[in-house]
């Protein structure tokens, strides 16, 4: 009875790829446009932004932490890289670089305060959410900056890919999806994220600093949060001081409906881009319906106390 | 009859915390291939005695030697190098990994060539790395991919103790292994203490369980007020001589001759 319930697949496993093909089935009957190439690759687009900052949430609630920040993180990154393109005519690159420096600069931060000072990461984000909104209000003087380079538009640029038209942007996001994915499971580091989030002590006993962990871990998040910035400035073209809003619960929300454990040490981080695409297909969908925005963050609350809630319920049957 | 082979030994520790001293000199032997339990009331120095040889603590005076080089740990690591494991009551697993990864976890095999410089793991030879030491110490346990929280208590306290045998050059420590166990699962864990005795590693056990103690400790020592009181031979003393000595209501002189060890 036991191993029988220990070789099945647990439901976190397979709940997500289920859910997100629920949700096509409901959405193709309800529009006829949604089951095309077309809408698939405008969901792609669409989701390349949560789904890359949603990495770095994962590798954070892998850890039993939590980045509320994390949307904000990511508009300051793009308000960064645009203006110091604008405003020092910096090239492209250097920009973007610049850019994702200071999206890391705010994961150190995080870490920082999550390991040295020991605050609860909910705190610690909820004070960092604040701190980058404000910066990107005063630095960007609550404007959009549009004179940007070129270049900057590189991985908003599509490609044809068997009648769909991809945006370089999703390949970079799918090749960072499966690169942590191999770094979760097969690296030293990667089983160390697990660890920690699992049981701390059994991680420190086992010689292992779990302060090193984390603190890498929130500052790599604020590497891919980023390259989100990067790819945000890429498909809209501009630096939007008053981006990220959505995306900032959509990452928690695409993480825990990929099966991820807010608890720690459970999840597999290609869940977390199933969970991305779910929240994609609901807000596409939704919005061919003619449902308004409103009622699509109506929608998404409820996700994501549903995901929070299966979770919740699974770990009591596990225990 | 030759002198015993003496592996760890420690000579007047003293450690203070504030006003309290919890070890008042304690000396402390273990020899090559023994269960030595170490017993005591609350506050008897006890704890003190074997976070200082498990590195958690630094003693402020005294000397501890390993294979009779004098040894200084500053943390748990140090004294995990130096080949000294330690068990903890607390069940100190990551129940949602395997039990292959927790055997492994803080020094997993990395691959050969590049991918072991990344940093890569070398799953599979952990995994038949596994197999072959938990069968050693006869744990019967069908699959080493199951993750730790599909096991029971006792269990999970063998692939514990499974793990620090295997890790293990000079010692193991077990910090009261059975405490959180039922009855079975606790003779589990015991018969599993004296497979790693007989493959010839020394073990420390602590324990507050009298009839575990006399089961399977060959010489016990007794600590009392940050002193050792005596060091006895469980064939030849009874319970409650050695609860009397634990508490103080006899003194070491007052027990035969053929008790101490």
């Amino acid at each position: 009875m036991n191993s029988l319930k220990a070789k099945l697949p647990p439901m976190g496993t397979l709940g997500p790829a289920i859910a997100l093909v629920l949700a096509c089935t409901f959405f193709s009957f309800q529009h006829e446009n949604f089951l095309t190439l077309k809408n698939f690759s405008l969901i792609l687009q669409q989701v390349m932004v949560v789904g890359t900052i949603a990495i770095g949430q994962t590798l954070i609630i892998l850890t039993a932490g939590i980045d509320l920040s994390c949307g904000m993180v990511m508009a300051l990154g793009s308000i960064v890289m645009t203006k110091f393109a604008a405003d020092y005519g910096l090239s492209a690159p250097v920009a973007i670089l610049c850019g994702i420096a200071a999206t890391t600069l705010f994961g150190l931060l995080n870490g920082l305060l999550v390991t040295r000072v020991k605050l609860p990461p909910f705190i610690v984000t909820l004070g960092t959410l604040n701190i980058a909104f404000a910066i990107t209000q005063l630095y960007s003087r609550a404007q959009t900056i549009t004179n940007i380079p070129d270049g900057m538009n590189l991985l908003g640029e599509t490609f044809a890919f068997g009648g769909a038209m991809v945006p370089f942007g999703v390949v970079l996001m799918l090749t960072l999806y499966v690169a942590v994915w191999i770094w979760l499971r097969e690296t030293a580091q990667g089983r160390h994220v697990y660890a920690v989030g699992n049981s701390p002590e059994a991680t420190r006993l086992a010689g292992i600093s779990t302060e090193k962990v984390l603190l890498g871990v929130y500052v790599l998040a604020g590497v891919f949060y980023g390259i989100a910035s990067t790819l945000t400035v890429a498909r809209t073209g501009a630096g939007d001081p008053n981006g990220g809003q959505t995306e900032n619960l959509d990452a928690i929300t695409a993480v825990v409906l990929g099966g991820t454990s807010l608890f720690g040490g459970r999840g597999i981080i290609l869940g977390t881009l199933v969970g991305a695409l779910i929240v994609g297909v609901f807000r596409n969908g939704l919005t061919l319906m003619g449902v308004s925005s409103v009622y699509q963050i109506l929608v998404t609350g409820i996700l994501v106390i549903l995901a929070v809630a299966t979770d919740q319920m699974s770990r009591k049957g596990a225990r | 009859m030759s002198a015993p082979q003496i592996v760890m030994q420690a000579k007047g520790l003293v450690k203070r915390y504030g006003q309290v001293t919890a070890l008042d000199g304690a000396d402390f032997e273990l020899r090559a291939g023994e269960i030595l339990a170490v017993i005591g009331d609350n506050g008897a120095g006890k704890s003190s005695l074997i976070k200082c040889l498990s590195g958690a603590t630094i003693p402020d005076e005294g000397e501890i030697q390993l294979d009779g080089k004098v040894i200084h740990f500053k943390s748990p690591i140090d004294a995990r190098l130096s080949g000294i494991e330690t068990v903890y009551q607390d069940l100190a697993v990551a129940p949602a990994m395997t039990i292959a990864e927790n055997l492994f976890l803080g020094r997993e095999l990395r691959r050969t060539g590049l991918l072991g410089l990344l940093g890569f793991i070398d799953k599979k030879k952990m995994l038949e790395e596994s197999i072959s030491r938990m069968n050693d110490l006869k744990v019967g346990i069908r699959s080493m991919t199951q993750a730790v929280e599909t096991l029971s208590g006792g269990q999970r306290q063998c692939v514990a103790v499974g793990r620090a045998a295997a890790f293990a050059q000079h010692v193991v420590i077990m910090d009261e292994p059975t405490a959180a166990l039922g009855v079975k699962e606790g003779n589990m864990v015991l018969e599993l203490i004296r497979r790693v005795r007989d493959k010839g590693l020394p073990v420390v056990l602590i324990s507050h369980n009298m009839p575990h103690v006399f089961e399977v400790a060959d010489r016990i020592h007794i600590a009392r007020l940050g002193k050792r009181a005596a060091v006895v031979n469980p064939k030849h003393i009874s319970m409650s001589d050695t609860v009397a000595v634990m508490t103080g209501a006899k003194l070491a002189e007052e027990l035969p001759e053929e008790a101490h060890a």
